[in-house]
């Protein structure tokens, strides 16, 4: 018991490592914040392009469930080694110089993504057609129907899922250490060899947990007023 | 000018087919500017399905419809134009719930005529003050009644200005003490001379209301005529039974 403390809560050690992981773990909030906008941009993108309408629209779609498909099957380490070690090798301008930094945010992006746009795409698709219906009726155009009628609906719905998705995104930033990217489990790792102790790793823990317990809370809040509100609406 | 243009509306065999189920079968019918045509029958028999492709909601597979001089069902018809001066007003309200009253009424003139904010603002403001809802503008549709949404829906329909107005079936969610403050909009609206379709199952109301009645039965108008003649000395056995049905439930 007292090596298990010892390893992983030594008081001198935990204080010690807190301000190295801090250093590592801005790199990890960078992360996140720079994912989580891309993602929340693209995949409302990618999910307005898979309900389009029409014949026309059928390569776009197609290639949206391609995407959707293999970032969503890949494993997020895997995308992280394709991005980092994979296009270097291709030997081209621009996305061959990738930094650590940039991979990761790109890998990061391209996974998220996926699984948002089915986030956004189920919110999108439980707006009553009627909804849709009535907007056209009135003469507003597709694209009017969708931004004014549609998507302030579906995204008032899809919050909670959203954010749930987005504690595994800031959660994942950790895995971006494997391309070398030094956030605070690299750090934590980095300590750990300088002083044969773990409690960096703890003390990244707490960081992490720290920083998702306030969103899961905040989804849950959400939440409960939703079935709070819609309770009152069926009374 | 061909007798088919004379008229306001005009359909001629319009068909429409659902997958194996063919919902309308070759409707011919007439409207003029200013009358007012009730559409009565039965569920499903079509009425709703005919609403819908006077506005191209629904795309009809044959025949075609000409309304306002425009021959809309020959596909090369600005949709959204069209439908800016046609309303249409459903069962189900259909009002934006993410929006205050104020705001469903102002959102197509503003995006869709292109109206200033201010403008469409006040126009509304009289739009639902000449319909008795000028306190409920800045509430949200959950909070009005059911007979207080519809009239919101028929305002939000006539903020367009349209020179048609369908209305499908727009009693038929309401509680019984309701439908009388929605049907006496309408009968305003047809005592300033608006243009109206109406799919309703408020026989007393067509009869009150309509200048034109029309039967539809498995997709085709089996019989059409005045109110008085249609509702006192119906001719075809279908339309018999079906208002001697309609007595029966005590709708009439």
């Amino acid at each position: 018991m007292g090596k298990f403390l010892d390893t992983f809560f030594s008081p001198l050690d935990f204080i010690r490592a807190v301000p190295q992981v801090w250093d590592g773990f801005q790199t990890n909030l960078k992360l996140m914040v720079i994912a989580e906008a891309l993602v929340l941009v693209f995949a409302l993108a990618v999910a307005i392009i898979r309900g389009l309408p029409g014949r026309a629209a059928l390569p776009l779609r197609a290639a949206a469930v391609v995407y959707t498909d293999f970032f969503r099957g890949t494993p997020l380490i895997l995308v992280l080694f394709l991005i980092f070690g994979g296009l270097p090798a291709l030997n081209m301008a621009v996305i061959s110089d990738l930094s650590f930094f940039t991979s990761g945010v790109i890998a990061l992006t391209l996974v998220y993504t996926a699984y948002v746009t089915e986030v956004y795409r189920a919110g999108i698709e439980s707006v009553h057609p009627s909804q849709r219906m009535a907007a056209r009726s009135l003469g507003l155009t597709y694209s009017q129907a969708l931004r004014l009628v549609i998507l302030p609906q579906a995204i008032r719905r899809v919050v909670p899922p959203l954010l749930n998705d987005f504690i595994g995104l800031q959660k994942d930033t950790a895995l971006v250490t494997v391309i070398g990217v030094t956030e605070a489990v690299a750090q934590a790792n980095f300590y750990a060899s300088d002083y044969f102790n773990y409690a960096g790793l703890t003390v990244a823990a707490v960081f992490f947990v720290i920083l998702t317990i306030p969103l899961a809370r905040f989804t849950d809040s959400l939440i409960k007023e939703r079935e709070r509100r819609e309770r009152a609406q069926a009374v | 000018m061909s007798p088919a243009n004379s008229h306001f509306v005009a359909l001629e065999n319009v068909r429409k087919r659902f997958d194996e189920l063919e919902v309308l079968r070759g409707i011919n019918l007439t409207v003029d500017l200013h009358q007012v045509v009730c559409l009565i029958g039965a569920s499903g028999s079509g009425k709703s399905t005919l609403l819908r492709c006077i506005n191209l909601l629904e795309r009809v597979d044959e025949g075609t419809i000409v309304v306002d001089g425009q021959t809309i069902t020959d596909g090369k018809v600005d949709v959204n134009a069209l439908r800016r001066s046609i309303g249409i007003v459903f069962q189900a309200y259909n009002l934006f719930p993410h929006m205050t009253v104020l705001d469903n009424v102002t959102l197509a003139p503003i995006h869709a005529r292109g109206l200033s904010k201010q403008a469409a603002r006040a126009r509304a403001r009289e739009l639902l003050a000449s319909i008795g809802l000028a306190d409920k503008a800045d509430e949200f549709p959950d909070r009005l009644s059911g007979g207080q949404q519809q009239r919101v829906a028929i305002a939000r329909a006539l903020a367009m200005e349209p020179n048609l107005l369908l209305l499908d079936e727009i009693t038929s969610a309401l509680d019984p003490q309701l439908v009388g403050e929605v049907l006496a909009l309408v009968r305003g609206l047809a005592e300033v001379g608006m243009t109206m379709i109406i799919a309703t199952h408020e026989m007393s109301f067509a009869r009150d209301v309509a200048d034109k009645i029309c039967f539809l039965d498995a997709g085709v108008i089996l019989e059409e005529g005045p109110a008085g003649q249609l509702f006192s000395e119906p001719k075809e056995e279908r339309t018999r039974e079906f208002l001697r049905r309609v007595i029966e439930a005590g709708r009439i």
